[in-house]
Order: C-alpha cells, then structure tokens, then sequence
C-alpha cells in the first residue's frame, strides 16, 4: 500500500505543475510588461506619459501622453454601459422574478449566444450596420463612419448577457421568505422586485456592472474596426478616438522592430490596461466576498 | 362611496398600473437583446450569403474582393486550435484534478485559486503580448502555429480548469471513499471512480473553451500571425493565419465588396461556433439524463 502510494508521486507532481502553470503565466504577464515598461521609461517621463495630452509616437515630433488612449477606452466602456445596465438589470428582474420556467430555458442561452458571438463579428456589425444605418441616419450623414457610439452600442450588446447572467445570479440567491414577507405586507410583484430583491442583490449587481466595464476596458476588436486609429482627446462620442487596445493592435500590424521605443510603448499601453482591468476585478470579487448576503 | 374609499381605490389602480407598465419594460428590455441577435444574424446573412460556395472554401485570399476565399485561413484555425487542444486539455484536467482532488488547504491553494479567477478576467490582448515575449522572442518559434496555440492554451487554461473542477465535483465523495475503503490510492479513487462520470460535464466545458479561442483575434494579431497566405499551414512550424484575422483583415478594406467576403466568412465562423456549442448542450442533455446517483 505504502509503496504503491510513493511510486504514484510523479502523477501527483505532474497534476501539480499542470495547476502552477497558471501562476507561472500570471509571473509572465507581469514579467513581459515591466520590462519593456521599464525600457519605454527610461526615455519617456513618467509624469509625460501621464499629463501630456498628445498621443504621437509614431510619427513626426513625438508626444506620449496616455491620455487620449485612456479617455477613449473610458469613455467607450462607460457609454457601452449605459445600454447594458438598464437593459440587462431589467432582462434579469424578467428572468428571475416574471418569466415561467419554460420562458427563462430558452431566453437564457438566448442570450448567451450573445457573448459567444466572436468580437471581430461585433466589430463588423459596427461598422456595416450600427454606424451607417443607426448612428449616420440619426446624427447625419457627414458623422464620421468610425465613431466612439457605434463601438459602445456593438460593446453594449456584447456585454448585455455578462450584466443579466450575473446580476440574476444574484436576483435568485435572494431568499424567497424575503419576497413572501413583502407579499404579506401588501406588495404587488413590482413593489417586490424593486425595493426588495434589487436592493438585497445589490453588491452582485454592483459586481457584475464592475466586471462588465472590465470587460468593454480590455475588449480590442470592436474598438479597432469601430471606433478608429485616430488619436484623439474628446468627449465627443460621434468623433473617432483610438482606444489603448486598437493602439496595440496597430502598431504590432505594422512592422515595428524590436527594441525601439515604439516597440516599448505598446508595453507600457498594456501595462496601462492590465492594471486597470486588474484594479476592476479585484474590487468586483472584493465585494462579492464583502457583501455577500449571508441568509442560510 | 366615501371619498377616501375612491382615493384608495384610484391608489391602487395606480399601483397596479405602475407594475405593468414595469413588466412590459423589463420584457422589452429581454427583447433586445434576442432582437439584437436577430438583426446581427440577418445583416450578415444577408451580406455574405451571396459569396458563400465552393470556391470561398477552396480558394486563398485574393487582392480582388470577390475571388477570395478561406483556405489558408480555415487550414491554419484547424491546425492552431487542434495544437490548442492538444496543450490545453491536459493540463486544464490536471490542474482541476489537483486543485479538487488533493490540494491541500494552506497558503498556496489559496493562491493559485484566486490566481486563476484573475486570469479569467485578464484583456485577451495582454496574453497577445506575453505570447510575443515568451513563445515568439524568447523561446524564439517565430510567429508559427505553435506559437499561436501555446498563447491560445494559456489563454483558455482558466475556463478549462473552472469546467473541469465543476465536473469533479458533481461526482458524490462517497465514491471516492467506497474505492479507498476498499484499497485504492487516492489517485486510482480518482482515476478509475471519479473520472469518468466526471468525464461528461468537463467535455461540455472543454468545447465551450474552445469554441472562444476560436473567435480570438487579438492575442494573434499580437503574436504576427499573418493576414495574407497563399498557401496550406502545414503543422506546427508553418506560419498561418486564421478566420477571424482574416476577416479583421477583409473588413479594413476600403473596397465594398470585401466586406462582403467577410461577412461570407463571419457566417462560416459562426457556424463552426454554433455547432460546436450545439454538441456541447446535447453532450450535456444526453449524460444529465443517463447518470443518477
């Protein structure tokens, strides 16, 4: 027995390496990026790469102020948003507290399709579709077809099934002895949905709306075919903007060479964007651990 | 009637008025989404059916939009993903089977558990630069099809490991104890009892992993795997492209009628994605039926 167990170590060593090769890629990531982050400030200042309003490190007389690139990601996620939240908070009220079993069967998987659909896919039914036929009929003709809105709205669709999934994760963990006091005090089902199941699911719901953002942060192919390769500091949403990640994306399509500080800054960009999608899901499983109603 | 009693009862009505109004908002809403879906599905149906016929399949891509075809494209998404699979599979059971299975309760396991939880929620593009760094620079492969399925690997390993760990734990610890008890090693309990009821539920979350990186651009564009082929990917060490990258590639032509061939090839992807997801839900409605404890 004994010796049947110690002949089974290398199994247990192999299961084991198969589990460290996960941490071993978090080490890479942060390994590759602080390098050639490294390099790219050794020549750019902090405090430029911060504050200065101009993104031009490829051409001409170079600026590498991050912010046009920052503002651009931002402002898209945020918009994206304002079309996923409502509607994937009032998709999963409908799904957790209205729809017959039978209903929520075939809606959900439904729905999910939506976040198995390939991002290139979004990013061409952006361009052909949302921004011609939606954005340039309601804004005119001389919109831009590369614009922020359209990127949102195809980025919005694409997030809606992450908020409803998750936020009627949360809906049905609410017990039903909640809902049933509410119902004995007088409470018609729309009283109960709103002031308590909403109420009480909340830090889940707060918690999908951060891992949704994260998400539209890092998403590359919408912003790319979208929203177009223009730097470009504006609040505008009708205007093209580049986004961090179409930045990289353009760059590695062209034929940059290694240890140029062009090279370097798509680095320091995606360090940019890995710490703050990091930032985002740590606060959003923070909360999660912090605020989880605990009603067993 | 007393006033208050109508008051009351104008109160009510109002109430009830509110929550259907609200009921209709929340279905519309759930609409939307399903909508959405519709006209995605329509707009490059409809674009792309037209394009759709043999020679879209035979042909390599062409500077004229309408002679164009998949070929080296679809060839280098077969190969890259069969690699994936290859690397991936293993190693996401492995590692499921580790963390379910034996891992101790301390420091590390904590660790590793909500290490994986963070990967999850790691930019697919940043891996597109630690693939450019590690597999392509610094283990220098080149921008081949390994290079792409080891970036693709790291990439899915968390999901694999999540769907694996789910199927480990539906099989009831009374079985593992039943095979201890009777003599087994903890890891012949897991081999020959755990696994293969087991087996099922990781497959269903093993097609659904890899049906994602099939649909990754980012990561690849990122490793350099190259837009234009004009010829078959042939293994490991070939330089390739893939489906999405060459519809990212099509669909940032000016020219008209390549947006055309890229919808004619989105409908090929989605295909090969709806299928794959298909399997995955009667694989799973098949073995939910047959298993009962």
């Amino acid at each position: 027995m004994a010796l049947r167990r110690a002949r089974e170590w290398p199994v247990y060593a192999f299961l084991f390496a198969c589990a460290a090769v996960t941490i071993l890629t978090t080490a890479g990531i942060v390994l590759a990026l602080i390098q050639e982050t490294y390099h790219f400030f050794e020549e750019v200042s902090i405090a430029e790469f911060l504050t200065d309003t101009e993104w031009t490190p490829l051409v001409g007389e170079k600026h590498f102020g991050v912010l046009p690139l920052l503002n651009a990601t931002f402002l898209i996620a945020i918009l994206s948003m304002f079309l996923a939240l409502p509607l994937g908070l009032a998709a999963a009220i409908y799904l957790s507290e209205y729809a017959h079993p039978n209903v929520r069967r075939v809606v959900k998987p439904v729905l999910e399709i939506l976040a198995g659909i390939p991002t290139v896919v979004y990013g061409y039914f952006a361009l052909q579709f949302i921004s011609p036929e939606i954005i340039q009929l309601l804004f005119g003709r001389d919109t831009s077809l590369f614009n922020a809105l359209s990127a949102s709205i195809a980025m919005g669709i694409m997030i809606l099934p992450l908020v409803s999934s998750l936020s009627e994760d949360a809906m049905r963990a609410v017990p039903q002895a909640l809902r049933e006091g509410a119902y004995g005090l007088g409470a018609n089902k729309f009283e109960v949905a709103t002031r308590i199941v909403v109420p009480a699911a909340l830090s889940g719901i707060v918690a999908a709306s951060i891992l949704a953002i994260s998400r539209a942060v890092g998403e590359t192919m919408i912003v790319t075919i979208a929203a177009g390769l223009q730097p470009n500091l504006s609040w505008n949403p009708l205007e093209g903007m580049e986004a961090m990640t179409a930045f990289i994306v353009q760059v590695s399509l062209g034929d940059t060479p290694r240890g140029t500080l062009e090279y370097s800054t798509i680095f320091a960009v995606g360090m940019m964007l890995f710490l703050s999608t990091l930032v985002m899901n740590v606060a959003a499983q923070w909360l999660l651990a912090r605020f989880r109603e605990a009603y067993e | 009637m007393s006033v208050a009693a109508g008051l009351r009862g104008r109160h009510i009505l109002l109430r009830r008025l509110k929550g259907g109004a609200f009921l209709y908002l929340c279905v519309a809403a759930t609409l939307f989404g399903i909508v959405a879906l519709g006209v995605l599905l329509v707009t490059v149906g409809a674009a792309g059916i037209g394009r759709l016929n043999l020679d879209f399949f035979t042909s390599y891509p062409s500077r004229f939009p309408d002679q164009g075809g998949i070929r080296a494209a679809l060839l280098g998404t077969i190969w890259m993903m069969a690699f994936t699979a290859l690397i991936a599979v293993p190693m996401g059971i492995g590692a499921a089977i580790y963390l379910e299975e034996f891992a101790p309760r301390n420091w590390l396991t904590r660790i590793i558990e909500t290490n994986i939880n963070n990967l999850a929620g790691v930019p697919s593009i940043i891996y597109g630069l630690l693939g450019l760094t590690l597999f392509v620079r610094l283990m220098d492969l080149g921008r081949v099809v390994l290079a792409g399925s080891l970036t693709m690997a790291l990439l899915v390993l968390p999901i694999i490991i999540v769907a694996a760990r789910e199927g480990l734990r539906a099989v009831p610890p009374s079985i593992r104890e039943a095979a201890l008890a009777v003599g087994a090693t903890p890891w012949q309990a897991v081999r020959f009892q755990v696994l293969g009821p087991a087996l099922p539920t990781m497959l269903t979350g093993v097609i659904l992993a890899l049906s994602r990186a099939i649909g990754e651009t980012a990561p690849l564009i990122m490793i350099g795997a190259l837009t234009y082929i004009a010829f078959d990917p042939g293994g490991p060490s070939s330089a390739f492209t893939v489906l999405p990258i060459l519809m990212f590639n099509w669909i940032s032509r000016p020219q008209a009628g390549f947006a055309d061939a890229a919808a004619a090839g989105i409908i090929v992807l989605l295909a090969v994605l709806l299928t794959m997801n298909a399997i995955a839900i009667v694989l799973r409605n098949y073995f939910e039926g047959k298993r009962r404890w």
